[in-house]
């Protein structure tokens, strides 16, 4: 449960010193942005569910990469390659380290976590289900996981179930001892919701799915990066996430597999880097993980996501977590003092590090086109979660997003925002 | 930068709040209806034109952001008096200089939209194209 402090147990403006582009000033004008504008702004990012920044630490550790050894990795017996391979390999070792997993064979890289649900969609779901079995997903599923498992159903032949989401804004845990029988093969979940900031029960769910034999995901993109996951304490067997929510760079995501499970699954992409030997008749696989790692890796990405995991660790994922929550709290008490704003969600003192909110009468892209002349970077839409922005009512929804480098003087801007979008709009 | 946002000038918030020729013709010459994915915005018009093929009345139904609903309600206010090849040429800085605002790139769509659906419409109904239903993304 998250503690709901006034103060934050980091040093935001140390911190804000390692990332350059919260420097910016942005002007209210996007069409014709420019020095010196009298609008021009400090921008205040709260879109960082969707990306986050980028620490120095990590774009020097990948120019470093690029300046220093850039060579492709394995096969190659000359001195860049056995570099590159190396810091490759190793990024997987810290990578499991990160998040408790057992080693390198159960870390697979892809490019984002989006690719990580269509690997074991395709590898293990394609193979594994058909009629009569059930995949058991939420209604606050991310479109990652839900068209993903939606479509392999239907190729399949196999019932997707989505567990509901109570009136406010939990996983209703009755509907999942129900839906999770017998005839259930997968249980695919998102850990923290990316629309409504719900932190679901993730080893309580597990345990409901391994005692009917079922298969765990979890769609870790937005807990991952925000909270300290241990796989083991979860006994998840599958967890997705992506490097550029987590300061680390674009182009790689993240699958863990428990090494038994992904040493049973064939191979997503077929090519060079992924094989033993191959004659004109038939291939064998190379070891985990490189078996799901078919054509040229993400090499340089991979070196930023260390580094990006050691930029993390040395801050401490609780204090990101608490220092987080306590922005979220924060803003969920500011904006629920307007009452013509409505919050989505759990409580304040009970989520992850956004907030979604609709402000009566006023569609989310007016307010967020409002808050960008505050230079105040905020989400509107549907969040890639149009389904239950259905259940909602609501078409789209606007959402700020918080990391361990925003301050409460942010969220204040944001609350004052909206507060002239009301007055614009009344 | 506060209050008197640029893209929202009162003008803009007016033809939001009370936009002009909202409603349903009884026997129009044609009709067609719209989206904006993007923002989830939708615009209906609907067209009578008079035997010399102008534009006699416009009206709109809708839903959706401001952006959308103001050039709607103001589009709609010109249309009167234009022939189908005027309305066909019309282009989108033709709507942009009617809200006379900066509009941001990624609310072009937005700005757009009537002005697409009333240009297939027009088209469809001379046979010229088949869109069942006009799209801005």
């Amino acid at each position: 449960m998250a503690t709901h402090e006034q103060t934050s147990p980091l040093d935001v403006e140390a911190l804000r010193a390692e990332f350059p582009v919260l420097e910016r000033r942005v002007g209210g004008d996007v069409t014709s942005p420019g020095e010196g504008e009298d609008d021009d702004q400090p921008l205040v990012y709260l879109d960082n569910a969707a990306t986050s920044q980028t620490p120095r630490a990590v774009v020097e550790s990948m120019s470093d990469y690029y300046y220093s050894y850039n060579a492709n990795v394995h096969r190659g017996i000359h001195h860049l390659s056995q570099e590159a391979s190396v810091a490759y390999e190793e990024a997987h070792d810290r990578v499991a380290e990160f998040i408790g997993a057992e080693g390198r064979e159960e870390i697979v890289f892809v490019k984002n976590a989006t690719e990580a649900e269509n690997l074991v969609a395709y590898a293990w779901g394609l193979s594994e289900l058909g009629p009569g079995d059930k995949v058991v997903l939420t209604q606050m599923e991310h479109h990652a996981s839900l068209v993903t498992w939606q479509q392999i159903a239907k190729q399949t032949g196999a019932e997707v179930e989505y567990l509901r989401v109570t009136e406010d804004g939990y996983l209703d845990m009755d509907h999942a001892r129900e839906a999770i029988d017998e005839s259930t093969e997968m249980v695919s979940f998102v850990h923290v919701s990316n629309a409504l900031g719900t932190i679901n029960p993730a080893a309580e769910l597990a345990d409901l799915a391994h005692e009917v034999g079922a298969y765990v995901f979890v769609d870790g993109a937005q807990s991952v990066p925000t909270r300290p996951l241990d796989v083991g304490e979860i006994d998840c067997d599958f967890l997705a996430f992506s490097g550029h929510k987590m300061c680390g760079p674009t182009g790689i995501g993240v699958l863990y597999g428990k090494e038994a499970i992904l040493e049973e699954m064939d191979p997503y992409l077929y090519g060079g880097e992924m094989i033993r030997s191959v004659d004109y008749e038939d291939s064998t696989w190379e070891e985990l993980p490189w078996k799901f790692e078919a054509g040229t890796p993400p090499i340089a990405e991979a070196v930023g996501l260390h580094a990006a995991c050691d930029y993390l660790d040395d801050i401490g994922l609780e204090r990101v977590q608490d220092h987080e929550e306590m922005l979220a709290g924060y803003a969920y008490d500011r904006l629920t003092e307007f009452d013509d704003v409505t919050v989505y969600g759990p409580p304040g003192d009970d989520r992850g590090a956004l907030v979604g909110f609709n402000l009566d009468g006023v569609h989310a892209h007016d307010l967020s086109s409002i808050c960008n002349d505050y230079a105040v970077a905020i989400r509107a839409g549907d969040h890639c979660t149009q389904p239950l922005h259905d259940t909602l009512g609501a078409a789209a929804s606007a959402r700020a997003s918080f990391y361990l480098y925003n301050t409460r003087e942010e969220v204040d801007a944001l609350v004052e925002a909206v507060d002239d979008a009301r007055q614009l709009f009344a | 930068m506060g209050m008197g946002s640029d893209m929202y000038r009162q003008q803009i918030l007016d033809h939001y709040r009370n936009p002009r020729n909202y409603g349903e013709l009884p026997d129009p010459t044609f009709s067609h209806a719209g989206e904006n994915p993007s923002c989830g915005d939708e615009i209906r018009v609907d067209v009578t034109l008079n035997d010399d093929g102008v534009i006699e009345r416009v009206s709109f139904t809708g839903d959706g952001c401001a952006i959308s609903q103001a050039a709607a309600s103001m589009l709609t206010s010109e249309l009167v008096g234009l022939t189908v090849d005027e309305l066909d040429a019309l282009d989108r800085d033709d709507v942009l200089d009617l809200l006379g605002v900066d509009v941001t790139p990624m609310r072009v769509k937005c700005a757009v939209l009537a002005e697409k659906v009333a240009q297939d419409g027009a088209r469809v109904h001379r046979g010229e194209a088949a869109v069942d239903r006009t799209t801005t993304e």
